[in-house]
């Protein structure tokens, strides 16, 4: 066995995280700090997305669907409502679950291209219901006066408690993904993407998991979109069409498909990139259109799997050496 | 259904659009027994694995195994029931490990759901534990122990047909179906199935089989059923169907007598 697979399998995650909470004593300004919230917010959707995509093999091209869903229940609840945020959170986690269990029973027995459509079709619907229902959601030009987090009496109002505050779930939500990635239910979810018949026929009951995974996947999505409305106190439906859909499966597939670090990867770089290309102006489209191109051109596994040859590298390196 | 089968098919028909691909078959498979499914190309071989597993629904007729009856149960509820199979063309699961996907043979026989599996509690890690020591036997078994942290996608052919062998033995199955396990092997990677295949009935489990290579089916089997466009043309012992006049005719031919 190469070196590796020695350390425990969390090890990195907690090297990880403890740069992440290390990270603002050394940060350049606030503004930064700031964009590590979204970045924040947009590992959690893609971790969620990369649960049911690349465990479980099923394509969602409406998950942004999920992510205002949450957004939208949260913010409503607190603005119109007066709810207090922690309950308006539990409330948009439990609704849009019964809401992707809706979706989920008749679409995912669906499969390919048909399951993508009709994902599809779905984030449609749910975008100019967002517009539509203008009584409580504030129509197309959005809700306004969200209130900040709040926990208690203390008020998640400021830039850097945001920031340990959305990672501290985004912590939550990687530490899930891991145990899950290692678990009977992950590898019955790799054996269905791998293999649906074979699953089946080995007594995975594939529908089921196919929507609780989906449901799961929604959750993550509910947790970010309120996470999201009470971080810039405000929302719009564009936020949550079909682009941004695009962009979540984008950032995955960029990242790393299937692989843990994949959508930590996507989400971060893709999130980050448009900021540092700002100073190209006019050209920043087409470079992150050529970025992408490169990506997937040179590394089809995405960027995750730079470090994955690269550890493996060291470890038959590693074990030539002990071999000789 | 006599006391002794572990599987009975009665009556069981199945046509694609028109065609007749299976037609009011009826056998037992008797318990602890080798039997084999041989035909020409087309006659419905695979078909009736289909149905057996539940991937296609009958027409009409009735599976039983060990007195609870398949129809209309799923294949994972079939599964469950003690019923595996390999596949003619090997479904591997290439995105794991070869331990992983045996793993996931051995599914039916874990509880951890998904709160477990977020939680990583100590008793699904027991229960891995558990799970990963039995398919590390099943391996050992086949022989594939020293493969199992590799990606299944490495494997030669004959090792892929190996490992989806343990992958169903880690179900512990009561009928292990194998579909044209011998296709694509050499001469000795052959011989090495089909000593695993008597270890396996030796130790219990019945062993149903599709097969072309008649060398293979003559020695492993203890009867044989014939079909023929969908039809059984004829059933018995090795000796018996190698004697029979109308099997010889439309499937043995002359190489055999």
């Amino acid at each position: 066995m190469s070196s590796y697979s020695r350390l425990p399998r969390w090890f990195p995650l907690c090297i990880f995280l403890a740069v992440v909470a290390a990270f603002p004593a050394v940060s350049p300004n606030a503004y930064f700090l700031n964009i590590l919230g979204f970045v924040g917010i947009y590992v959690l959707l893609c971790t969620g997305l990369n649960i049911l995509m690349g465990y479980a093999g099923q394509v969602s091209l409406g998950h942004a669907a999920f992510w205002g869903l949450g957004a939208y229940v949260s913010g409503v609840l607190t603005a119109k409502f007066a709810w207090p945020p922690l309950l308006a959170l539990v409330a948009s986690v439990v609704g849009t679950c019964v809401v992707a269990l809706a979706v989920g029973l008749p679409t995912l027995r669906l499969k390919g291209h048909y399951l993508a459509m009709a994902t599809l079709g779905v984030g449609v619907i749910f975008h100019s219901l967002f517009v539509q229902f203008a009584g409580l959601t504030g129509g197309p030009s959005g809700l306004v006066d969200v209130p900040s987090f709040a926990v208690g009496s203390i008020s998640i109002d400021t830039t850097i408690k945001n920031y340990y505050f959305i990672w501290a779930w985004v912590a939550i939500g990687l530490l899930g993904a891991l145990n899950l990635g290692q678990s009977r239910m992950g590898r019955a979810l790799n054996a269905i993407k791998g293999s649906d018949v074979a699953a089946e026929c080995l007594g995975v009951n594939t529908y089921r998991y196919k929507v609780i995974i989906f449901i799961l996947s929604a959750a993550y999505a509910a947790v970010a979109g309120s996470l999201y409305v009470h971080y810039i106190n405000f929302v719009a439906p564009d936020t949550f069409g079909f682009m941004n859909s695009v962009l979540l499966l984008t950032m995955v597939v960029v990242g790393g498909i299937g692989s843990f670090w994949g959508p930590v990867i996507g989400a971060s770089i893709l999130t980050l990139l448009p900021e540092y290309l700002r100073a190209y102006e006019g050209l920043e489209v087409v470079l992150y259109g050529l970025i992408l191109v490169a990506v997937m051109m040179f590394m089809p596994n995405g960027l995750a799997s730079l470090f994955r040859s690269l550890r493996r590298r060291v470890g038959a390196a590693e074990q030539a050496a002990g071999g000789g | 259904m006599s006391a002794g089968a572990i599987l009975s098919v009665e009556g069981v028909s199945k046509s694609f659009g028109g065609l007749m691909a299976v037609c009011n078959l009826s056998f037992e498979v008797p318990t602890g027994a080798i039997k084999a499914v041989i035909g020409p190309n087309g006659a419905g071989k695979s078909t009736l694995f289909n149905l057996i597993t539940g991937l296609e629904p009958l027409l009409c007729g009735r599976l039983v195994l060990a007195g609870c009856h398949l129809n209309g149960l799923k294949p994972n509820r079939r599964a469950a029931l003690g019923l595996a199979r390999t596949f003619q063309t090997p479904q591997i699961f290439e995105n794991m490990s070869v331990l992983e996907n045996v793993l996931v043979g051995r599914h039916i026989h874990g509880k951890a759901g998904l709160f477990a599996a977020l939680l990583y509690t100590g008793r699904s890690r027991r229960e891995d534990l558990v799970m990963r020591r039995h398919c590390i036997e099943m391996l050992e078994k086949v022989g594939l122990a020293d493969k199992a942290d590799d990606d299944a996608g490495d494997l030669a052919c004959g090792q892929l047909k190996l490992l989806e062998m343990a992958r169903a033995l880690a179900l512990n199955p009561r009928l292990l179906l194998l579909d044209e396990f011998a296709a694509g092997l050499t001469r000795k990677e052959t011989e090495h199935m089909m000593s695993i295949v008597r270890g396996i009935r030796d130790e219990g489990v019945t062993v149903l089989l599709v097969e072309h290579d008649m060398h293979l089916v003559m020695n492993l089997s203890d009867e044989i059923v014939v079909l023929n466009f969908g039809e059984k043309i004829g059933e018995g012992t090795p000796e018996e169907i190698q004697r029979d006049q109308q099997v010889i005719e439309v499937y043995l031919g002359t190489e055999v007598c």
